[in-house]
C-alpha cells in the first residue's frame, strides 16, 4: 500500500479575527509536526492549515492518530512524559511547542469537547462558570449572565433553569455534553475541538450536538475528530483523512467524498477498510 | 433435583453468606462479652462515675478513666492534625506532580515504612523525640517537661500513619478520572487550580475515608505510644505533659495486681470504651459520607 509523503498546500483562508495585529495565519496552523511516543513514531511530519470559521473533520480508521494530532492542538500531551514532539504548531501565529510558550492562555482559546461528557464534580452553574472563574471574572451577577447566556447558546437553559445549583452529575448524557459545551464556550475560545464528541450519546443528542456545532460555526472554528463517515458527510466543510500516522488527504467535504484524489481516501470513504 | 452446577452454585452462596455473618457475629461478640466482663465494676461505680473522675487508685477501689479518654484523645489528635496536611500534600505531590519513576520509587518506600514494626517507632521516638521535646521544644513554652508527653506520643502516631494515608489517598487522587483533570486543563486553568478544584473536590469522600481509617488506627496504636508517652495517670494539661492512653493503661496492666478486687472488670470497661469510641466514631463517619454523597453527587 503506498502513502504519499508529500506536504499537503492549503488555499490560505481569508477572514482573521481576534488576534495580534499582523498575524495572517489561519488560528490552527500545523508544520511538520512529528509526534513520538517512546519510539513509536505516531504522528508523520504533518503539515495542516485549519480554516478558519468552519467545520473540519479528521477521519481516519482506528489507530491513525487523529486523536493524538487532535490533542496536539492545546498540549494535552503534555502530562505524559513519554511523548516527544517535534515541528511547530502555531495557534494565531505563536508556536504553542517553542520552548518560552505559556500553556494556559493557549488553552483558553480552545474548548475542548471529549468523547465522554465529563461534568466537574460541581453544580451546573459552577460548571459554566468554571472557566471564567479562573480567569478571574468575579460577582454573582456576571457569573450568572454568563450561565445564562452560555446554556441558552446549547439550548440547554429551559432544561436546567430551575436546578441551577443541584450537581451536574445529576444531567442526562446528552445533557451533560451540551453543558461541557457550554463551559467550553464560556472561556470565549476561538476554537472548539471535540474529539469523538457525539460517540457516547444516544442518536437524538448527537443530532443536537451536531446541530449545535453548524450554529457555532459563523464564530469559531471548529475540529471534529470522527469515527462516523456519515456525520463527516452531514456536517463537514473540510475533511482530513489521516493513514497511519500521516495526513493522507485534506480539501473541501465536496471534494474529498465526491472526488478523492488519493487512492486511501477512495478506499475508506467507500469503506473498503475501517 | 438441580443440576450440579445449579446446586454448587446455590451451596456457594449459603456458604459465603453463613461466613459472612459469622464475621458480623465476631464484631458483637467481642463488644457483648467485654461489656459483661466490665458489668461489675459499672454496676458498682455508675457509668457516670467511671466516666468523669480521674482517680485512679485500684488499692483503694478507684477507678476514673477520664484522664485516659482524654489522653487517648489528645494522642490521636495531635497525630491527625500532624499528619494530615503532610499527607494530602506529600500525595498529591507524588501523584500530579512526580514522574513516574518518582511514583514508583515512593510506593515501595511507603509500603515499606508502613511494614515497619510498631515498636521499632516508639524506640526511635525514645531516642529523638522525646529528648528533642525536652530540650529544644519544651522550654520555650513550659517549666519542665521530661520530654515523655502527649505530643511525643502523638508525634510518633502521626509517622506511623502518615504512610498509611498517604497509600490510601495515592489511590484515591489516582481514582480521578484523567478526562476530568483535562476538561479544568483545557479551560485554561493551572495544575493547581485543577488539584485544588477538581482532584481535592472529587476525592472528598476518599480523604474522609482516609481519615477514618487513621484515626481508628492511631485511637489503638498501643506499644510505639507506651513507649514515648510518659504512662502517668494525670489529666494532662498541656501537651508537653506525660499521659497514658487507654491501650497503654490495659497493655501495661492487665496479667497484673489480678488480685486486687474489680481490677480486671476495670480494665475491661477500659477496653470495652475504647471499642466503643473506634465503632461510634465509624458510625458517625459513615453518615457524614453519605450526607457529603447526598450533597454533592461527587
Amino acid at each position: 500500500m503506498e502513502i504519499l509523503t508529500e506536504t499537503l498546500i492549503m488555499e490560505k483562508p481569508k477572514q482573521v479575527r481576534n488576534r495580534k495585529p499582523g498575524c495572517d495565519k489561519p488560528h490552527i496552523e500545523v508544520e511538520k509536526l512529528n509526534l513520538y511516543i517512546q519510539d513509536n513514531h505516531i504522528l508523520k511530519n504533518i503539515s495542516l492549515a485549519i480554516p478558519d470559521k468552519s467545520i473540519t473533520c479528521i477521519i481516519g480508521p482506528s489507530g491513525c492518530g487523529k486523536t493524538t494530532l487532535l490533542r496536539t492542538f492545546n498540549r494535552l500531551h503534555d502530562d505524559n512524559v513519554d511523548v516527544r514532539i517535534t515541528g511547530k504548531l502555531f495557534v494565531d501565529c505563536e508556536d504553542i511547542y517553542a520552548k518560552d510558550a505559556e500553556v494556559t492562555h493557549i488553552r483558553k482559546k480552545m474548548g475542548l469537547l471529549a468523547q465522554r461528557p465529563c461534568s466537574l464534580p460541581m453544580s451546573i452553574l459552577d460548571n459554566v462558570v468554571y472557566g471564567p472563574r479562573l480567569h478571574g471574572v468575579r460577582g454573582k451577577h456576571k457569573l450568572h449572565e454568563i450561565a445564562y447566556h452560555q446554556l441558552s447558546a446549547v439550548g440547554l437553559w429551559d432544561e436546567v433553569k430551575d436546578r441551577l445549583k443541584t450537581p451536574a452529575s445529576k444531567l442526562s448524557i446528552g445533557q451533560q455534553q451540551r453543558l461541557c459545551l457550554a463551559r467550553g464556550l464560556a472561556v470565549e475560545p476561538d476554537i472548539i475541538l471535540g474529539d469523538e464528541a457525539t460517540s457516547a450519546l444516544d442518536p437524538i443528542s448527537s443530532k443536537t450536538i451536531e446541530e449545535l456545532f453548524v450554529s457555532l460555526k459563523d464564530k469559531y472554528t471548529i475540529v471534529l475528530v470522527t469515527h462516523t463517515l456519515r456525520q463527516a458527510k452531514r456536517i463537514a466543510d473540510y475533511v482530513a483523512f489521516m493513514y497511519m500516522g500521516e495526513l493522507i488527504e485534506f480539501g473541501t467535504a465536496d471534494q474529498v467524498f465526491n472526488n478523492p484524489k488519493h487512492k486511501l481516501t477512495q478506499e475508506y470513504i467507500s469503506g473498503g477498510f475501517s | 433435583m438441580l443440576k450440579g452446577r445449579l446446586r454448587k452454585d446455590r451451596i456457594a452462596r449459603h456458604y459465603m453468606l453463613t461466613v459472612t455473618i459469622l464475621a458480623m457475629f465476631v464484631l458483637l461478640l467481642i463488644g457483648g462479652g467485654l461489656l459483661v466482663k466490665s458489668l461489675p465494676i459499672i454496676q458498682e461505680k455508675g457509668l457516670w462515675t467511671l466516666l468523669s473522675t480521674s482517680n485512679w487508685r485500684p488499692f483503694k477501689g478507684d477507678f476514673g478513666f477520664a484522664s485516659y479518654i482524654v489522653s487517648t484523645l489528645y494522642v490521636t489528635g495531635i497525630a491527625i492534625i500532624i499528619a494530615l496536611p503532610l499527607s494530602l500534600l506529600t500525595s498529591i505531590y507524588i501523584i500530579e506532580y512526580a514522574s513516574p519513576k518518582i511514583l514508583r520509587a515512593f510506593s515501595s518506600v511507603v509500603d515499606l515504612l508502613s511494614g515497619i514494626p510498631p515498636v521499632i517507632y516508639g524506640v526511635w521516638g525514645t531516642l529523638t523525640i522525646v529528648p528533642f521535646i525536652s530540650e529544644t521544644l519544651a522550654p520555650h513554652f513550659v517549666e519542665f517537661s521530661t520530654g515523655y508527653s502527649a505530643l511525643a506520643g502523638g508525634v510518633v502516631l502521626a509517622i506511623m500513619i502518615i504512610p498509611l494515608i498517604i497509600s490510601i489517598l495515592m489511590e484515591v487522587f489516582g481514582a480521578v478520572p484523567k478526562e476530568m483533570r483535562e476538561a479544568s486543563m483545557s479551560l485554561g486553568a493551572t495544575k493547581w487550580q485543577t488539584v485544588k478544584k477538581v482532584v481535592v473536590r472529587k476525592s472528598i469522600p476518599g480523604i474522609v475515608a482516609a481519615v477514618v481509617l487513621a484515626i481508628s488506627r492511631a485511637f489503638g496504636e498501643t506499644i510505639a505510644v507506651l513507649m514515648v508517652c510518659g504512662n502517668f495517670t494525670d489529666l494532662p494539661k498541656s501537651i508537653f505533659d506525660a499521659c497514658y492512653p487507654i491501650p497503654a493503661l490495659i497493655a501495661n496492666n492487665y496479667g497484673e495486681m489480678m488480685s486486687v478486687p474489680k481490677y480486671e472488670s476495670a480494665l475491661m470497661f477500659a477496653a470495652f470504651l475504647l471499642f466503643f469510641i473506634i465503632v461510634v466514631f465509624n458510625i458517625i463517619s459513615r453518615i457524614v459520607l453519605i450526607q457529603i454523597d447526598k450533597r454533592y453527587q461527587l
